[in-house]
């Protein structure tokens, strides 16, 4: 399988989206329902054992809310201790007994799921939609992650893609993948800033482009700020005034909550193009909410919102050591970037109305993080005409440190160094005969070891016994292409290869992993075969369908006796195959009788385009063909490789 | 880890049998990328240990050697070649980060030369260059005057005002500094170059106390910087 596609995934913190590179442009794969965007909700599937992951998981959000969860992004590589605030926020059922420094475990009904565990039943529907849509497996892919990402926030993707039977190629942050979506139409050179605020994360990044290259030259952001937090002002709003003027607390009723938020989002889609929009909002357990909001109420509610995100934009440019008239460019991403205000706000950080310039939006800012990554995948997948002097380098968010004498955190490797980067630090021993050295490592920028983020606690162990300071171990810390760190330690007077234990924290180790692969892993191939061959079923009903009407057509005269007779022939026998379960014979038989009628289909199309000429309609045309007005050809197949 | 100095015996290209020249990274005749060796970041580039470097030209070098060393193009090679890759690509990296600076590539030299520079932070404050003593000295005092002032909750415009001033001729020397810091660069390149041991050694003691005084300088202006910030 060495051809098999390797797809770019936006695994994102409201909705999510799969993507890949056909021909020389990267497009968005449809899920069953012919929509781009998964919403990034899973519920327990109510009919029978199982889940339900996006659109279909959405109704079950109102119905019965603690059967789902969504915005699970936010819980991602994290602790029980930093989530205190979106607790406050969001219907996270967590377990009571959770410790800190343990991963989370979240209640749908009478399971537990781990934030990673949810992560991967999103990935999976990718997955599937990915593999109906090519007809074979997928198992390998790009996943984009925030930027301002750390370590375990990282690690924790890449176990979802592990449960979701994807092996993750590579991690990709959210603003580069946008660049690479950008950059790829045509050669750009100069410096491009990213302003990506999404559901639940807001990233800048600022890129060098030069020949292909695209250099990253700093990142900052925020990983708890995004649509959602706006979204919670609104139902604040909501929930005030149904406690003051109605008198109804619906605060402990998660239904009304869910039907508020849903509210409240499309009012807030609506006032990014109009002035005012309303809420009109039927409770589930009686009573209705109306009220009506201005755009300019809106823009002074949300002020304090968005303008968390000018200390990053600030930060990231001075780490570049740019002044915002040197970015040439600033493109917007994700979903919060169409709002109005938001808009303003980057045209003022980067100076733009003063230069005449304006941000670049023409991509769909939904979509483009998902494009980029496909771009990416095409790259590691051995690249294409495309993409073939493209070359991405990116950076680290966080410097990475160890904690030393006094709680201080010494830094190994700065923030903003280009991936991979490696340090290397000798350890000793401080007691005569010691053979273990324990090590903390840090991710942060604070100076004090207490205010970082706590990565792992090393124990380097099986140090030969010497006098105290004899041993010298040398610790090599490598971040790799992905932001994710890997530690190997060497006892310089031995020579010997020292163990590392990494204890991640707030990870899984690999044998947790392990046991929470999906279980429909399993039967993946089966799962696949079956699918595959329930395709090529449909597809061969389809033509054999539309061929049940032909001799009606006056097409069908015009073919030769010997053209009607082997389409005649090849029907029988794809009527025969079809029955069977062999796939390869199947598709084949498909496509002979396929070919058979292409000159049918030719017929059939000028008659229909005469007929619409002789003063028929294009409706009345569409329906002798039986296929949309965009179809080529009638009976169309998908392509099988 | 010295800079290796005479003949050395030619490795060969494990792919193609080519001659691969001391830590290049990769094979010039077949692109393979080598197993990595004992690092050296101004051998990584195929450059001579000096200091008066083009940082445009490492620049280009740097994209060229990425282009043929990065993960991402070897994402479908075997094991060996990844790790490799990943390796290569991270001390390529590393080598540009610390020679496009020219502090970072100052130190890194010395060190090479197998000097100890003191860290930063943990300077022995009885090693106070003889000339900044006094100035030295006075800073303190103002500044823990200062930190008085802020733990009683007063203030003093006048002493915040002197810090500034002082911490602004601290600013101005290391600026100074930089510059002479170039001259000792021209001199320990020709003195490279003509493989003169004394002028080297010379050159290296030079390098090593203007780095110190910097580090002195550097301190004084982040402790005004820090405590000026805290009220």
């Amino acid at each position: 399988m060495a051809d098999e596609r390797v797809v770019g995934i936006d695994l994102g913190t409201t909705n999510s989206l799969v993507a890949f590179m056909q021909g020389d442009k990267p497009m968005v794969i449809p899920g069953e329902d012919g929509l781009n965007l998964v919403p990034s909700v899973v519920a327990l599937n109510p009919a029978r054992p199982g889940t339900l992951v996006g659109n279909a998981a959405r109704i079950t959000l109102i119905t019965a809310p603690e059967k789902a969860i969504y915005s699970v992004k936010r819980l991602m590589g994290r602790g029980v201790e930093d989530v205190t605030e979106e607790l406050k926020f969001f219907p996270f059922r967590l377990v009571d007994d959770i410790q800190p420094g343990e991963v989370l475990r979240i209640r749908l009904g009478d399971t537990e799921f781990t934030p990673p565990e949810i992560s991967a039943h999103i990935l999976r529907q990718l997955k599937r939609n990915a593999e109906r849509y090519f007809g074979a497996p997928v198992t390998q892919a790009v996943v984009t992650v925030p930027a301002y990402f750390n370590d375990a926030q990282r690690q924790a993707t890449k176990d979802a893609g592990r449960m979701a039977g994807l092996e993750v190629l590579r991690l990709v942050n959210e603003p580069t993948a946008a660049a690479l979506a950008y950059g790829l139409d045509r050669q750009k050179e100069g410096i491009i800033a990213v302003y990506d605020f999404g559901g639940g994360t807001f990233d800048v990044s600022i890129l060098k482009l030069h020949e292909g290259i695209f250099e990253v030259i700093a990142t900052n952001g925020d990983t708890h700020l995004g649509g959602d937090d706006i979204d919670n002002l609104l139902i604040a709003i909501a929930l005030d005034d149904l406690a003051g003027d109605a008198g109804m607390d619906v605060r402990r009723q998660p239904e009304a909550i869910q039907a508020i938020r849903k509210a409240v989002i499309e009012a807030k889609i609506a006032l990014s193009s109009e002035p005012v929009a309303q809420f009109d909002i039927e409770l589930p357990h009686g009573g209705r909410y109306q009220r009506e909001i201005f755009r300019e109420q809106f823009e002074q509610l949300i002020e304090p919102v968005i303008a968390r995100t000018i200390a990053p934009c600030r930060d990231a440019l001075r780490d570049a050591n740019l002044t915002p008239d040197q970015i040439d460019e600033v493109v917007l991403v994700g979903g919060s970037t169409r709002i109005p205000a938001v808009q303003r706000l980057v045209s003022d950080v980067f100076e733009l109305p003063r230069r005449g310039k304006q941000s670049r939006t023409e991509l769909n800012p939904d979509e483009v993080v998902a494009l980029g990554a496909a771009v990416q995948a095409n790259i590691l997948g051995g690249g294409s005409k495309a993409t073939e002097d493209m070359l991405l380098l990116d950076v680290t968010p966080l410097s990475l440190g160890i904690e030393a004498l006094g709680g201080v955190v010494a830094k190994i490797i700065q923030r903003n160094s280009t991936i991979p980067a490696s340090a290397s630090e000798s350890f000793t021993t401080g007691v005569d005969g010691q053979t273990n050295v324990a090590i903390h490592v840090l991710q942060g920028e604070r100076e004090m070891a207490k205010d970082c983020r706590s990565l792992a606690r090393f124990d380097l162990k099986g140090i030969p016994p010497m006098s105290a300071g004899l041993p010298r171990i040398e610790v090599k810390f490598l971040i790799d292409a992905n932001g994710i760190l890997h530690v190997s330690a060497l006892e310089l007077r031995s020579g010997k290869q020292a163990e590392v234990s990494v204890k991640p924290a707030y990870g899984l180790t690999d044998e947790q992993v392990e046991s929470m692969i999906l279980e429909s892993f399993d039967h993946a191939e089966e799962d696949i075969h079956l699918r595959q061959l329930v395709e090529a079923r449909n597809d061969a009903d389809t033509i054999l369908n539309a061929l049940e009407k032909a001799p009606l057509s006056p097409a069908w005269q015009l073919l030769e006796p010997d053209e009607r007779a082997k389409i005649g022939a090849l029907s029988v026998e794809l009527a025969a195959l079809k029955q069977g379960d062999d796939l390869q014979a199947l598709r084949a038989g498909t496509e002979a009788l396929d070919k058979a009628t292409h000159r049918f289909a030719e017929l059939m199309m000028d008659a229909a385009v005469s007929s619409a000429i002789k003063g028929q309609t294009m409706q009345s045309a569409d329906d002798k063909l039986g296929e949309g007005p965009a179809a080529p050809h009638p009976i169309a197949q998908a392509e099988f490789h | 880890m010295q800079i290796a100095e005479g003949v050395s015996v030619p490795a060969k290209c494990w792919s193609c049998g080519h001659e691969v020249a001391d830590g290049a990274p990769f094979c010039i005749s077949c692109g393979k990328v080598q197993p990595p060796q004992q690092a050296n970041y101004f051998a990584m580039f195929g450059l001579p240990p000096k200091l008066d470097l083009d940082v445009q030209t490492l620049e280009k070098q740097f994209y060229r050697y990425s282009r043929k060393l990065h993960p991402d193009l070897h994402a479908r090679a075997s094991q060996q070649e990844q790790e490799w890759s990943l390796t290569q690509a991270s001390l390529l990296n590393d080598a540009y980060r610390t020679l496009k600076n020219p502090l970072d590539r100052t130190k890194y030299l010395l060190r090479l030369e197998g000097v100890e520079l003191e860290d930063a932070r943990q300077l022995n404050p009885s090693k106070v260059p003889a000339d900044l003593l006094e100035e030295v000295f006075e800073l303190n005092m103002q500044l823990e005057e200062l930190r008085q002032n802020q733990k009683m909750g007063e203030d003093d415009p006048q002493l915040r005002r002197d810090l500034e001033a002082a911490k602004n001729q601290f600013a101005g020397q290391l600026t100074e500094l930089d510059q002479q810091m170039r001259s000792r660069w021209t001199a320990w390149d020709a003195a490279w170059e003509q493989n003169d041991e004394a002028k080297k050694a010379a050159s290296k003691d030079a390098m090593t106390a203007l780095l110190q005084r910097r580090s002195y300088l550097q301190n004084l202006v982040r402790d005004v910087d820090e405590t000026l910030g805290r009220s």
